[in-house]
């Protein structure tokens, strides 16, 4: 018995769509999370994550709607970020069907957020993104903000090391660097982080081939996030899976009953 | 009612009350005495921590229905902190007693990445309905405390390793109870909830 390594697709919603281009022919309306949500599902997901992008209070409250569809269909585990800025955000979200929530720029503004959004859930509900690079720090990186245009002031290493002492369950790595380039996981910044949490740690950012997928977990990640090479069908998550089992990595198969 | 869901706090119970739902029975979400006590089987779900957690039980005085429900022989199952407040003990931020279905302790693992977060496989004791036709499947679970003895009791045990060993799973008469989340685990979980459902 081995716990397994975790694919999870990443789906950016705004007003109850799903943004960016989804590349899927097989869909009735690839628009539609709870549709998309389904089809990962039945591709062998291991978590969803949905990212709320949305700029208005209307469409936050559409989210929720989203939220709710999905988790009354798919019944593996799902995360919802954006937008959460107090524990009352965190308890809508989890009553609509969400297992996680992840936070980012609040618990920039205000630390202490994350203790307060433990103490009431637990630290296991608690995902901390964090959007960092490669910069002239004391670690070497640094916590971005407003998409990786922005530093935040933080290194990125103590502010990992500060949130986990307040109670974060999960890390959500993202290389700003990396993003959208396809080139690979940047695996030195995986390492760093891993060296100073004890918590499960999702890296994101970068993946093109299926090998840096593995190089990844060489790292150090115990879960791996990806959004355009799954939407734009450069990779499925079956294969994957299918290519890291191969390469002796514990997957989770998905028996078809 | 066929299915009760004993709503103690917050948390996602959405889940696990469309899940229970697809094993093709009525399911409400409740904080009843009564109520829960008539259902043909009951689901303790459980979040946050072991002591938060009973005393959000206690609050519904779901300790002694519990009890009650074991005593009249009516099928019972608590899922993750929902199975460990059934044990005696729990030593999650200060020494508190459980429900004492088990003697057991429920104590912190010892791993080095904590949570034990994902999926995994069990080690399914013999004889298990639970898991029958998913004994190789992996099931989703999120904790950093488990039962690490083997509980004093005839009742049926399945382990999982994460670096140390701990109970997945127990089946004990009409009284049962799962560390990982069924509801979470996809098509595995449902099979599973759907092997309960039958005993009712």
């Amino acid at each position: 018995m081995t716990l397994s390594v975790r694919i999870i697709p990443c789906l950016d919603v705004t007003d109850g769509r799903v943004v960016k281009g989804v590349n899927f022919t097989n869909l009735v309306d690839a628009g539609d999370p709870v549709e998309m949500a389904s089809l990962y599902n039945a591709e062998g997901a291991d978590e969803l994550t949905f990212l709320d992008i949305s700029a208005s209070v209307a469409g936050r409250e559409t989210t929720l709607d989203v939220v709710r569809k999905t988790a009354e269909q798919v019944f593996i585990p799902l995360t919802v970020g954006g937008g959460i800025r107090a524990v009352e955000d965190v308890d809508r979200l989890l009553r609509a069907g969400a297992d996680k929530v992840s936070i980012n720029t609040a618990a920039i503004a205000r630390p202490e957020l994350i203790a307060e959004i433990a103490d009431r859930f637990g630290s296991q509900v608690l995902v901390l993104s964090v959007d960092a690079r490669r910069a002239n720090t004391e670690s070497g990186f640094e916590v971005t903000t407003h998409g990786g245009r922005q530093s935040a002031g933080l290194d990125a290493l103590a502010w990992v090391e500060k949130a986990c002492a307040l109670g974060v369950g999960e890390i959500l790595l993202n290389s700003m660097d990396a993003d959208g380039t396809r080139a690979g996981y940047d695996l030195g910044m995986i390492k760093a982080v891993r060296a100073v949490s004890k918590v499960p740690l999702i890296a994101s950012g970068g993946a093109g081939s299926q090998e840096d997928f593995a190089a990844a977990l060489d790292a150090g990640a115990d879960a791996l996030l990806a959004a355009s090479i799954f939407h734009f069908g450069v990779h499925r998550i079956g294969d994957i899976k299918s290519y890291l089992d191969r390469s002796g990595y514990p997957v989770r198969k998905v028996s078809r009953r | 009612m066929a299915i009760a869901i004993l709503d103690y706090g917050s948390g996602n119970l959405r889940s696990a009350l469309r899940a229970f739902e697809r094993a093709g029975k009525d399911v409400v979400l409740t904080s009843d005495y009564s109520v829960a006590l008539e259902a043909e089987g009951l689901v303790v779900p459980g979040v946050g921590a072991f002591g938060a957690c009973m005393q959000g039980l206690a609050s519904v005085k779901g300790d002694a229905l519990v009890r009650e429900r074991v005593a009249l022989a009516r099928p019972t199952i608590g899922i993750c902190v929902g199975m460990q407040i059934l044990f005696a003990h729990g030593v999650e931020y200060g020494n508190h007693e459980g429900v004492g279905i088990w003697p057991s302790t429920v104590e912190k693992l010892s791993a080095p990445v904590l949570p034990h977060m994902g999926w995994n496989t069990v080690d399914v004791a013999s004889g298990s309905n639970l898991f029958k036709g998913v004994e190789g499947e992996s099931f989703y679970f999120v904790h950093s405390y488990g039962v690490t003895q083997k509980a004093e009791s005839t009742a049926l045990q399945s382990w999982t390793d994460y670096d140390t060993r701990f109970l997945a799973a127990i089946e004990d008469g009409v009284i049962s109870a799962t560390q990982f989340h069924p509801e979470k685990s996809g098509d595995a979980g449902l099979h599973l909830i759907k092997n309960w459902v039958s005993t009712l």
